[in-house]
């Protein structure tokens, strides 16, 4: 089984300890991970800013790049979702599954549902919520697939976070075309997530991620904020002996 | 992203962002919205979780409009004929002002000065009230928050809940103001509803004319059909002796059959009702029972342009059931009408700028996240995200979109074009991180990125990017 990353260009050029908890993780579980070089852009960003010439070609490269791999697995649900959802529609849907777009899979696709992974041995003893992407709810439908890993740490106290559907009010150039409504809502948000007490707030993706933080960081809330990935990395980082009932790549 | 935010990438300083501004500040507008639309969408998601075959009917829906739409040629001229033979009349409107004089010279053929009216977004599009009174008829409104919007010399802000930004305190003070002076009311609903009883009672009994907009109508028998909940327009379309309808040319369905699909599909899609109360449903004219005299119009007013699009063409499936709009977050901070438009919220952001194309609506396609929340409930399958991006795309082809955006994208798909020079670029940004980490944290960004940081802090650069630790740590 040949194994690709897809840590996308937002992990990549600001949050690099996400992609490389994900590699550390997939590693320990004993499988050989792979991460081509030519990988730049998905071409979402062009895409929903409306440079549609722009975004195919970032797309049909972007899918030539991860030939050789059996799965290619994503830690962005929005990314994931502009390869499996939005290149059928961008480039055709013949074009799109012959490109291999079935291929790309979310980390906690891949690790529950690829690999059957059912239990992890590792601890984190701290209270954490979680922000449902809207890419993860309504574009890949992962549904509690990484709360179900998050829940297999000891230690761990998961609190539900309210109003989880709505939206966290980025939405790339959103944000800044329409900065006072994406504020309201970022700000909504937050106080949900202030609201559950958690010290850690978590997500299956960076640009949420990189948007509330940044509404924590200015209101200056002693708040940790990390992608579930690294939470699984840092939890089995001292576990002795078999991490997982899943005893390596097939 | 980084880069993205450095720069302002407002464009012009028109349209959505500019025009809610104000209803963002208001907390009683946002308070008023938030509970409302709440309210709805709770019920909606109650009474749509009772079916099991809801997917099978939205699949349903969207192919019966779909099917439609793509022979709406053939459609229309059955249609006319359909109607012509149970004894209306047709008539065809090119666009909205043509439409406007057919109703207008209708009513003065008639020697009327007043007629009543059942909600219908159609003629709101047209702005009829206004010509009307311009030729001197007036116009009266008779669904109770269309009396309510008319009467406060307003814009509906809902496609369904026209007076949704209004309170009852509000509501208690205009009607003390208008049709009940000199009465005193209280704030209750059933108070206030009585008082608007009182006044519409005389208007239905003393119009000689009605005009409706049509919910859908059957190509194969001629029948037209409106839903309602007040019965104010069971009263239009019985009562008066002529009875003019006004539709756009997507608004039909093959056969009667069709209707059970989208009776089902529209109650719990916009009010979260199982069944919609007052249904009415006619076919031409019967001696003695209803109106004596029936004309149907039929408006384009560039809806063939949207047609001719085929991305875009899905937007004309809409039924206006307004679950869209309850579920946007966009809508519910900004309120309907920031959309400057009779068609707000998620469908009025995709349908405005390709009926109307004036320069307010071409912001429109980016009043939204692309949350997908408007897709995930809309009854006919209408995938609003596409259109959305799409139409960002038209509006950039048409040259409106400020060179230093255009210029950003191009500089940042020549950096993306390949491994090597996007690896170039990390290290470049890596290496000036110190001046870009300081420059972000004084939050001192120019123009409208600017707004970004009030709120925000931005995320620092990395010593090294990811494909960085990677080369170092897996020696490659």
């Amino acid at each position: 089984m040949k194994v690709a990353i897809f840590p996308s260009c937002i992990v990549d050029t600001v949050f690099p300890e996400a992609g490389a908890a994900a590699i550390r993780l997939l590693e320990r579980l004993g499988l050989d991970i792979d991460f081509p070089l030519e990988q730049t852009c998905c071409g979402q960003m062009h895409l929903n800013t409306g440079y549609e010439t722009r975004a195919k070609k970032l797309a049909a490269r972007h899918l030539t790049n991860f030939t050789p791999y059996d799965w290619v697995v994503g830690i962005s649900t929005s990314c994931t979702t502009a390869v499996r959802e939005f290149y059928p529609q961008l480039l055709g849907p013949t074009r799109a599954a012959v490109g291999g777009t079935g291929k790309f899979i979310e980390l906690s696709e891949f690790l529950l549902d690829v690999l059957g992974v059912t239990e992890l041995q590792g601890t984190f003893a701290k209270k954490v919520t979680f922000h449902t992407s809207c890419h993860s709810l309504r574009g890949i439908h992962l549904g509690d697939r990484p709360q179900r890993l998050l829940g297999m740490l000891s230690g761990i106290q998961l609190v539900p976070l309210p109003k989880s559907d709505s939206c966290c009010g980025f939405g790339g150039t959103f944000s800044i075309k329409n900065s006072a409504i994406s504020t309201v809502m970022m700000e909504e948000k937050l106080a949900n997530v202030y609201w559950t007490g958690a010290e850690v707030l978590t997500a299956a993706d960076s640009s949420c991620l990189m948007n509330l933080s940044g509404g924590i960081q200015a209101a200056k809330k002693p708040l940790t904020v990390m992608h579930y990935a690294e939470i699984l990395e840092i939890a089995t980082r001292q576990t002795q002996g078999k991490l997982s009932n899943f005893s390596g790549a097939k | 992203m980084v880069w993205m935010v450095l720069s302002d990438m407002a464009g012009s300083r028109v349209g959505f962002p500019y025009t809610s501004l104000p209803r963002i500040e208001d907390s009683q507008l946002r308070a008023n919205l938030r509970s409302a639309t709440t309210a709805i969408r709770e019920k909606r998601g109650r009474v749509v979780a009772e079916k099991d075959d809801w997917e099978e009917l939205r699949l349903k829906g969207e192919q019966i409009r779909a099917e439609v739409l793509n022979n709406l040629d053939s459609y229309l001229v059955k249609l006319e004929a359909s109607v012509e033979n149970v004894g209306g009349v047709v008539h065809w409107a090119g666009d909205a002002g043509e439409a406007n004089e057919i109703v207008l010279s209708l009513v003065r053929q008639h020697g009327e000065s007043e007629v009543v009216k059942v909600k219908s977004l159609t003629t709101d599009e047209m702005g009829l009230n206004e010509y009307l009174s311009q030729g001197g008829v007036m116009a009266y409104e008779t669904d109770l928050a269309e009396l309510i919007v008319q009467l406060a010399h307003d814009k509906p802000s809902h496609i369904l809940v026209p007076a949704i930004h209004m309170n009852r305190s509000e509501i208690r003070d205009l009607f003390q103001g208008t049709i009940s002076k000199g009465t005193a009311l209280s704030d209750d609903p059933t108070v206030l509803a009585e008082a608007s009883r009182l006044y519409l009672r005389q208007k239905f009994l003393s119009a000689k004319i009605a005009i409706s907009g049509v919910n859908f109508a059957v190509a194969e028998t001629g029948t037209i059909c409106v839903v309602e909940s007040e019965g104010n327009g069971r009263m239009c379309l019985t009562l008066p002796k002529v009875l003019i309808s006004v539709m756009g040319i997507e608004k039909i369905i093959p056969t009667l059959d069709d209707l059970a699909v989208f009776l089902e599909l529209l109650p719990r899609s916009s009010t979260g009702e199982r069944m919609n109360p007052y249904t009415s449903l006619w076919s031409g004219v019967h001696k003695g029972d209803g109106p004596e005299e029936f004309h149907l119009v039929i408006m384009d007013n560039r809806r063939s342009a949207v047609l001719a699009d085929p991305v875009g063409r899905q937007t004309l499936q809409c039924i206006r059931c307004s679950a869209c709009l309850n579920v946007c977050p966009v809508y519910e901070r900004s309120g309907g009408h920031a959309y400057d438009s009779v068609y707000p919220g998620p469908i009025g952001a995709i349908l405005s700028p390709q009926l109307f194309g004036t320069e307010s609506s071409k912001s429109l396609p980016w009043a939204s996240t692309l949350c997908g929340a408007c897709y995930e409930v809309c009854p006919v399958r209408i995938n609003i995200p596409q259109v959305l991006v799409h139409l960002r795309e038209k509006v950039l082809t048409e040259g409106h979109r400020s060179s230093s955006e255009r210029f950003q994208f191009a500089i940042l798909s020549a950096v993306l074009s390949s491994g090597s020079r996007f690896d170039l670029a990390l290290r470049t940004i890596s290496r000036l991180r110190f001046l870009i980490n300081r420059f972000l944290a004084f939050g001192s960004l120019p123009g409208v990125a600017g707004k970004w940081t009030v709120a925000r802090e931005l995320p620092e650069i990395p010593k090294e990017s990811f494909r960085v630790w990677w080369r170092r740590s897996r020696g490659q």
